[in-house]
């Protein structure tokens, strides 16, 4: 690029305010990525629950569920705008680029909370939308604003904000809370730390420039290594405990011991290496560890679907 | 003929005028399909309180 066709894009990005944002950058702001993991649980939660009902009726509850996690993801790109400033990995997004201001993020991020909630609860029933609406508060207020700065543990508090889908899902369903929708809850309560630390350790972010206090800054990366072992192993337990309710059966038994097997040895491997040998290999254990755990939380919740889908279909096997 | 070459802004504008447009279009088909689903699912109850009534229930002959 020349200087002069430099000097013309400079002088085009000046003039292209904040009004003239497109609207992928407002989709930016509800953050996509996560979005579809909230999608998938969601529609989970509906799936296994018992009980019936239109499958329009489970397509906006799944819709509206989705609009609630994107607006609290606003919400959280609004008031996080000082620090993803500072960083360079959130540096691009729409508002420490300029292309959406923060006043646009909050009310969209607002708006969008308010239809989302007042949507679910006329759809279905407002169990599910009083537990979204805790969901926004909750990731919003509790993580993004007080938490997340103030603590290392700011990610297992962060990750329960992810884990309620499957059981607003659930209630949607069924009006309720029960043991089975609490379970899957833990299940995903439980996954988030392992899953994100091991990304922490590979990913070496700036947090510590955004006064951040990450795990990995704050205890050290031998620390993670250990809080990840803990994790997994707590985790272990919680999701072979779903194959015993009312949901679970043998397929997802068969599939929670084989994972949890994989995982758990993943993490093993993970706490007995030092930070020497990881750069050695570039992180390959690590890797293989954090790619590893977006299959098992995906495998376990198509084989709940799956039993489930046997049982309709007549296909249970012993008590189950 | 004119000759007119939108440029970037116009552009993005245009996108984000189109996908408002769409957004409001899904919120109507959302709300139109709900109301046809929540009447589908209640056929025996009336509109103005959504409780089931008498008058529209199927008469049950009685044995005796």
């Amino acid at each position: 690029m020349t200087d002069a066709t430099a000097n013309i894009s400079a002088a085009k990005a000046k003039q292209a305010g904040p009004q003239d944002a497109g609207f992928g950058d407002y989709v930016q702001l509800l953050k996509p990525r996560v979005m579809s993991l909230v999608v998938f649980t969601a529609f989970a939660g509906l799936m296994v629950a018992p009980g019936s009902q239109p499958w329009f009726i489970s397509f906006c509850a799944v819709l509206f569920i989705a609009i609630g996690g994107g607006a609290s993801g606003a919400l959280n790109m609004w008031y996080d705008a000082d620090i993803d400033r500072v960083m360079k990995r959130t540096s691009t997004r729409p508002i420490p680029s300029g292309r959406v201001t923060e006043g646009e993020a909050f009310g969209l991020g607002l708006a969008l909370s308010g239809m989302s909630v007042a949507m679910l609860g006329l759809a279905t029933n407002w169990v599910a939308a009083g537990i979204l609406a805790f969901t926004i508060f909750f990731y919003v207020v509790i993580y993004t604003m007080w938490l997340k700065r103030a603590t290392p543990q700011n990610i297992v508090i962060g990750g329960a904000a992810g884990a309620f889908p499957p059981m607003i899902g659930w209630a949607a369903v069924t009006g309720g809370i029960s043991i089975e929708s609490v379970l899957m809850f833990s299940l995903i309560f439980m996954w988030t730390p392992p899953h994100f630390w091991a990304l922490a350790l590979f990913m070496k972010s700036d947090y510590h420039k955004a006064n951040v206090p990450m795990l990995t800054v704050t205890h050290g990366r031998a620390a993670t290594r250990r809080h990840i072992w803990v994790y997994t192993l707590l985790l272990a337990p919680l999701s072979l405990a779903l194959s015993v309710t009312s949901i679970g059966g043998p397929v997802y038994l068969a599939a929670a011991l084989v994972l949890n097997a994989i995982f758990l040895k993943g993490a093993w491997d993970i706490f007995k290496r030092d930070e020497d040998t990881a750069e050695a290999d570039a992180y390959a254990v690590e890797r293989k560890f954090f790619r590893f755990s977006l299959y098992y939380l995906f495998l376990l919740f198509v084989a709940l679907m799956a039993d489930v889908g046997l049982r309709q279909a007549g296909l249970s096997i012993g008590s189950w | 003929m004119a000759i007119r070459q939108d440029s970037e802004m116009h552009q993005r504008r245009f996108g984000r005028n189109l996908g408002v447009a769409l957004c409001l279009v899904g919120f109507i088909v959302i709300v139109f399909g709900l109301t046809i689903a929540k009447i589908n699912q209640g056929a025996s109850m009336e509109a103005f309180d959504h409780t089931p009534r008498v008058s529209v229930t199927p008469i049950v002959e009685d044995s005796e």
